[in-house]
């Protein structure tokens, strides 16, 4: 069950993996995520689907390691299955023709930003991509993207690649030049999202963020996700992951994705211990 | 061999006490409260049951089990034939023995209760089963799927497996879909380890599979694949998927960072073993005061989760008085030994936070009680004026569950109430959809394990009345 069949390193700590997963593959659009587990003593967590195909019932998943669960995962190998997958969750992407759009993507969010390209394209839009990273290195799915988009632009803080800077400053040369832009997508770390939102707040378009809170069951029984949106409380997992980004209460928000940081970095400093320490038993 | 003892002997003895671990022990650790009867004990107990010749115990019990047939092997010491007897019609004895709120069912009916306490048909049932288990005996494995027809069960919590177990007896092909990586619904991660051990769920669950029951983990029926797809596929379903989304006060500060809902903080302990954290991946963090609202059952098992898991204090805040406590007696009894201190007639308007999110307070108003309302309970007032602030720094939501809409919104055909419970028959579970059929808490809101049980059992046989007159959903048209 659940078996990867393709690992793609795309930087030093940036995974891609085609898993196994049928009867989620038959189902997925864009725009929703599937939650996984390792392990049967791991942790559930929520990842946005970065491709699928339907015929060969696989699902992309994207990952940066960033904690322990995200660690084991990527020392997975080919071939290896992962003990719980289940989606598609959430409400798919509202695709439909807009006239122009800009997906834009930040981090591992440009891999999620990839299947709301395409079928934004595929459904007529002229679609402006914009994708950014701290340097060249960290850029990913760049072929990918320019396939699915009329204009690519990428940005790098150091400007080791591409242009130098945010994508927000492209994002608002775009907006400022082209008054047929309908719509925004953005995702990526919260922050950008944040950012990316109090910029086109100024211009007449609708800004859509995917939010990537923590979850536990994934199907609207626990309320983990939930978020204020325009001061009602929502679920990402069943009203999202898209929301209007104009709505989101951004600081609630990133308060409550911090809210285990201590004990995430306990759970993976004992994991890094025990992976490297050579001690009897390996787990003191 | 034990004795029949004399008629007019049996009312003269006291009902037999269950040993448990003490409160200052337990209070510390996961394990089980009450530890059981020993075969003495159990025996001992059994003797008191009058055999009556219309027994009434049976009419409070929705698994329909033959209690004073089950009674009379424990006092002959046949435990196999007691075990038996009770697995005829109830699948899960080990839980039902432990979870069943048999005051109100069986032990109510006792006619004992006339003179003193009833039989402890729940510890006896419990007794049972727990020696089965640790005896290596089992049910038949008939299931020999001969009927042809397949049900598709939705959920597998008590209704689910009640249903599926009991369909996959009379020979049907039945797969049971589960959303989360480990079956039992609401027994694995609602109910607490130290009510109900979940090796314990887990033995019964494949005990059920052994009678042919196929059981499909992450699966989201709602998600993965629709009830509309399920009814291509399926003779007939059985929608059990529980009541769901759990309900917020809807106050100021409630989406602070240390405010869980009940489902979330018991899920986190339970399912995901938070409370053997970082052997177990899932964290939960622990104020050293926490308030939970609510005193139904749930908030029991939370405000007690919450001082295993270290909290120094855990209060239970309720808007009405002890004599409209929800919960079971024994649940408010252990949880007032385990030193839950119960803040009554006291409403919570606004939960105060630091700028990171942090609970560090609760504040609330007092409340006195005015007139009986709808639910014949006299109606909690705010008292003007009476704000206060309760110190804590952790808050849990006990306050009920809602329905959750994902299967509902998946199956064309199906209608719902306005709380978007499904609508069923009253006589045989079935929706409005011919073939499809539906209990337990999507159905009564949020209820308990055995009634969950009994729509169970009854919905299976108005699956296999519906089948067996020539019914299958892939030509129903609905």
């Amino acid at each position: 069950m659940y078996q990867i069949k393709e690992k793609k390193q795309l930087y030093k700590d940036i995974y891609g993996m085609w898993i196994k997963a049928e009867e989620v593959a038959k189902t997925v659009e864009p725009g929703q995520f599937v939650i996984l587990m390792t392990k049967e003593e791991g942790e559930r967590i929520p990842l946005t689907v970065a491709d699928y195909n339907r015929g060969e019932g696989l699902i992309y998943i994207v990952f940066q390691v960033a904690g322990k669960t995200t660690d084991e995962l990527s020392k997975f190998k080919e071939g290896d299955s992962l003990f719980s997958f289940i989606g598609p969750l959430g409400k798919k992407t509202e695709i439909k023709n807009y006239g122009t759009v800009v997906a834009v993507g930040g981090g591992t969010g440009i891999a999620c930003i990839h299947p709301i390209a395409r079928n934004l394209k595929e459904a007529g839009n002229k679609v402006i991509t914009i994708i950014g990273a701290r340097s060249k290195d960290l850029i990913i799915m760049e072929e990918e993207l320019k396939k699915v988009s009329d204009e690519l632009i990428v940005t790098t803080d150091d400007g080791s690649y591409g242009r130098k800077g945010f994508v927000t400053d492209v994002l608002k040369e775009k907006l400022d030049n082209d008054k047929t832009i309908k719509k925004v997508w953005t995702i990526g770390p919260p922050i950008m999202m944040k950012v990316t939102c109090a910029l086109t707040s100024s211009y007449p378009v609708d800004t859509i963020v995917s939010l990537n809170t923590i979850m536990v069951d994934g199907t609207g029984m626990c309320g983990s996700c939930r978020v204020s949106i325009g001061g009602e409380t929502k679920f990402v997992c069943t009203d999202g992951p898209e929301f209007d980004g104009q709505l989101v209460d951004w600081d609630e928000f990133m308060n409550r994705i911090k809210r285990y940081r201590s004990e995430e970095t306990t759970s993976w400093d004992k994991y890094k211990h025990n992976k490297t320490c050579r001690c009897k038993g390996g787990n003191n | 061999m034990a004795e029949m003892i004399p008629m007019k002997d049996r009312m003269k003895q006291d009902q037999v006490p269950m040993r448990e671990q003490p409160p200052a022990e337990r209070v510390r650790n996961f394990k089980e409260v009450p530890l059981g009867y020993n075969k003495e004990e159990a025996i001992k107990e059994a003797q008191r049951c009058l055999q009556c010749k219309n027994p009434t115990c049976m009419v409070g019990c929705p698994a329909e089990i033959n209690i004073p047939a089950f009674i009379r092997y424990i006092v002959e010491e046949d435990f196999e034939k007691a075990y038996l007897t009770i697995l005829e019609t109830d699948a899960l004895p080990a839980v039902t023995g432990r979870v069943c709120p048999q005051e109100e069912q069986c032990q109510k009916e006792c006619v004992l209760n006339k003179k003193g306490k009833p039989i402890a048909i729940g510890r006896l049932e419990r007794f049972v089963a727990d020696w089965a288990r640790a005896n290596n005996i089992h049910g038949e494995k008939d299931g020999d799927q001969k009927k042809g027809c397949a049900v598709a069960v939705v959920g597998s919590g008590p209704a689910g497996l009640t249903c599926a177990a009991d369909l996959a007896k009379m020979g049907y092909n039945v797969t049971l879909f589960e959303a989360l990586h480990k079956p039992g619904g609401v027994l694995v991660y609602g109910i607490p380890e130290f009510r109900l051990p979940k090796k314990i769920v887990e033995y019964e669950v494949n005990e059920i599979k052994k009678i042919g029951v196929k059981v499909v983990k992450d699966f989201v029926v709602g998600a993965t694949s629709s009830v509309d797809f399920l009814k291509k596929e399926f003779d007939a379903i059985f929608l059990a998927n529980g009541a769901g989304a759990p309900r917020f006060m809807n106050i100021p500060g409630e989406n602070m960072n240390n405010v869980y809902s009940a489902n979330e903080f018991l899920t986190r302990s339970n399912l995901m073993k938070a409370y053997l954290f970082p052997e177990y991946d899932t964290p939960l963090i622990i104020g050293k005061k926490a308030a939970t609202i609510g005193a139904g059952n749930v908030a029991m098992d939370s405000a007690r989760t919450a001082l295993r898991l270290g909290a120094e204090k855990s209060y239970i805040v309720y808007r009405r008085s002890r004599n409209e406590v929800p919960a079971r007696a024994e649940e408010v009894h252990h949880a007032e030994e385990e030193g839950v201190e119960f803040n009554f007639l006291t409403l919570p308007v606004k939960v105060l936070g630091d700028k990171e999110g942090n609970v560090i307070g609760m504040e609330c108003l007092k409340m006195k009680l005015g007139e009986p309302d709808e639910s014949g309970r006299r109606r909690p007032i705010p008292i003007e004026g009476s704000n206060f602030t309760l110190e804590v720094d952790m808050v849990i939501d006990a306050i009920g569950t809602m329905a959750n809409p994902i299967i509902a919104n998946s199956a064309r055909g199906v209608e719902v109430n306005k709380w978007g419970y499904f609508k069923v028959d009253d006589k045989t579970r079935m929706t409005t959809c011919p073939g499809i059929f539906a209990g337990g808490d999507i159905v009564r809101g949020s209820a308990t394990v055995i009634s969950a049980v009994g729509d169970g059992k009854v919905a299976a046989r108005s699956i296999d009345s519906y089948l067996s007159s020539g019914g299958s959903l892939r030509n129903n048209g609905c």
